[in-house]
């Protein structure tokens, strides 16, 4: 049924839909609003669910670790400086093979402290063994939820995934959205079956130390899963589209790149502002296109590679920096195009909630075809 | 004591001879029984017990890492509630995650109330990375990071007193316990898994390694630590005190600090009166406290 939702209440009743058994989370802007009604839904009965009122983002993911591990469907939902607190327990979780999902709304990190978005949070966890699957707008936000629990539940998959979605930008802006009925989740997504869990009639020990004989193989093992779920995030994207008429079995998405000269890459909520850009540029006679990523993690280099064969140039827009080096996003597509020919441009944009406007998309054409890139764009001279 | 037919806590394992938490280990196990799911921290016990792919845990058995056994134990706590299973959730873990690294997660857990029992089993410093000093670590004791010296002489702050932080967070159930009095840990360990939680059971367990003594002297380090008053084996219910053990003729702290190596320079190259006297005030004050002391004359 489609509803006008905000962005974070309408994750939330994706979530509820998931059937989720044990939910726990910590208040962080701009998550807050989706625990908020999670929250509410359990206490009017509209979801039975243990909600755990953890006293950090430390405890919310290590008793998620734990819960699952107990064979329960679990959730939860940070951003930020919480995510950052999440650190290690991250890679516990994923090293651990267990399939959580947790939303993220993409805020920048402090310091300075800042509360608006980027995507430096998620992207700083690039390497934890999550599955990490950036949002467009907020029905894409809603819908990569069915879809994440289904690939981190395969048995050939076992991983926890984030469903990233930006800050205030998607989380507090009202928009339509379909949402599926519970009759329609329930045929799609089928109860949580775990792999290995606790139980006192067959009794296991999880999480052993492994010393240097056994250590590499465990991470060879979550690196091939994570190479698997390529395969599970296509198929359940088709079963999803057959469903629903919504497809996201695509890894990338190209949009007006078939004769494209220049192609932007672009994640999240950014690939809007980009797609109405271009639709203005190509009015105008210039061949510009975009390819947005939807899955950072695992990284589709061989479909990046395919969808960009034709141009000539690429402007990745980078909403992070890894300080030292460039932006984390077009460090990635240069090595997935390596050879081809192709000149990448990175631009380091709306850091910490910096607008982004349809004409600054055009600047940035501009600059790559002038071959003028790998800069911050937008910088505030006059303040430096 | 509770017998099984089988050791819940298998041999095999790699602890150190007379290792003071692989036996409250055992004894754990004998107190909690096979319907149980042990959550673990990062430590000794993990590392001696659970070298993959061997494990020496006949119960389900789980190690996330160091700090967060407590909140792990919650979550596995509200799955088994969400399912309707009826395992007791029972952390085992050392001081040093449960004194220092984990007490936000013991916190939370604890003020949540979740049914959980939390064991600390308590060697009074990070023995695994090598004898470093904790919040458990008695005053004086010469660790790695509280070295005796020249100007030092050993750790410069008595024990954190945990139990009563518990109490405060309204624990209905708190125990101390020693693993030289097996049959009192096995005891208080069934008390607490029976107990509505969240409960909180601490049991000194000498470490042969980090204490410095022999490993054939275990039991009777821990049986002159009680005996002393250094450590005392109590019972709380809702934040009262029901129970103490009596010590009869309480011996001087002396007989406990001159075996142990990590009390050594107390007494080389000369005896320190002032620090012993200080150790002995230590237990005289926790002695009165908890009115453990029963004096008998002896016949003439």
């Amino acid at each position: 049924m489609m509803e006008i939702l905000e962005g974070s209440h309408a994750v939330a009743e994706a979530v509820r839909l998931c059937r989720p058994q044990v939910v726990s989370a910590y208040p962080i802007t701009p998550q807050t609003h989706i625990v908020e009604a999670l929250a509410s839904m359990v206490a009017d009965c509209r979801l039975d669910a243990e909600y755990i009122c953890v006293e950090s983002e430390f405890s919310a993911l290590s008793s998620c670790l734990g819960a699952s591990a107990a064979g329960s469907r679990v959730y939860s939902a940070t951003t930020s400086q919480g995510l950052a607190l999440m650190f290690e327990v991250c890679f516990n979780v994923a090293g651990m093979r267990q399939p959580i999902v947790m939303t993220i709304a993409n805020r920048a990190l402090g310091a300075p402290l800042n509360i608006w978005n980027d995507q430096q949070d998620s992207i700083s966890l690039r390497d934890a063994g999550w599955m990490q699957c950036y949002a467009e707008d907020n029905q894409e936000a809603t819908d990569l939820h069915f879809i994440t629990y289904r690939v981190a539940e395969d048995h050939n998959v076992l991983l926890p995934a984030m469903v990233c979605f930006d800050g205030y930008t998607l989380t507090h802006t009202y928009e339509p959205v379909d949402l599926p009925t519970q009759e329609e989740i329930d045929a799609f997504l089928p109860p949580f079956k775990p792999y290995n869990t606790l139980d006192a009639k067959k009794p296991m020990s999880l999480g052993m130390y492994a010393t240097p004989d056994y250590y590499m193989e465990f991470r060879y093992e979550i690196d091939e899963a994570m190479k698997r779920a390529k395969q599970a995030f296509a198929h359940a994207g088709r079963e999803f589209a057959g469903q629903f008429g919504r497809d996201y079995s695509g890894l990338v998405e190209g949009y007006r790149l078939e004769d494209a000269d220049t192609a932007f890459v672009a994640m999240g909520s950014l690939c809007g502002t980009v797609k109405d850009a271009i639709d203005e540029m190509r009015a105008d006679g210039m061949k510009v296109g975009l390819l947005k990523i939807r899955t950072f993690r695992p990284f589709p280099s061989a479909e990046i590679r395919k969808a960009l064969s034709g141009v000539s140039r690429v402007a990745v827009l980078d909403k992070n920096v890894s300080l030292g080096q460039k932006g984390a996003v077009a460090l990635e597509v240069k090595d997935a195009v390596y050879g081809s020919g192709i000149d990448v441009f990175d631009y380091i944009i709306a850091l910490g909630g910096r607008d982004v406007r349809k004409s600054d998309i055009r600047t940035i054409a501009g600059l790559a075809e002038k071959g003028i890139g790998d800069q911050y764009y937008g910088l505030r001279m006059e303040v430096l | 004591m509770a017998e099984h037919e089988c050791e819940l806590f298998e041999c095999g394992h790699r602890a150190c001879g007379g290792c003071g938490p692989a036996l409250a280990a055992r004894l754990i196990l004998k107190g909690t029984g096979e319907n149980t799911i042990v959550v673990a921290s990062t430590g000794c016990m993990e590392v001696f017990s659970t070298p993959y792919p061997e494990t020496a845990w006949g119960v389900p058995w789980i190690h996330s890492l160091f700090e967060n056994a407590a909140a792990v134990a919650s979550g596995v706590e509200a799955s088994l509630k969400k399912q309707g299973r009826d395992e007791h959730v029972v952390c085992i873990c050392g001081d040093g995650a449960t004194f220092d690294i984990g007490m936000l997660c013991i916190s939370g857990a604890f003020e949540r109330g979740h049914d959980i029992t939390y064991i600390c089993y308590d060697n009074e410093a990070y023995m695994n990375t090598g004898i470093q000093r904790s919040g458990a670590t008695p005053y004086d004791a010469d660790t790695t990071t509280s070295p005796a010296g020249k100007c030092s002489t050993g750790n410069k702050r008595p024990k954190k007193d945990l139990p009563a932080i518990l109490a405060a967070h309204g624990a209905s159930y708190i125990a101390t316990a020693s693993i030289a009095y097996p049959n009192d840990v096995v005891k208080k360990i069934e008390r607490a898994v029976n107990t509505p939680g969240p409960n909180y059971i601490q049991i000194h367990a000498p470490c042969a390694t980090g204490w410095g003594f022999e490993g054939a002297e275990t039991m009777a380090i821990g049986r002159l630590a009680v005996e002393t008053g250094l450590w005392v084996n109590y019972e709380m219910v809702n934040g009262e005190v029901e129970k103490a053990k009596k010590i009869v003729n309480r011996k001087p702290v002396e007989e406990y600090l001159m075996v142990q190596k990590r009390f050594r320079h107390l007494f080389r190259p000369e005896r320190n009166v002032e620090e012993i006297a200080k150790i002995q005030a230590i237990a005289d004050r926790s002695a009165a406290k908890f009115g453990i002391d029963v004096v008998l004359k002896k016949p003439e």
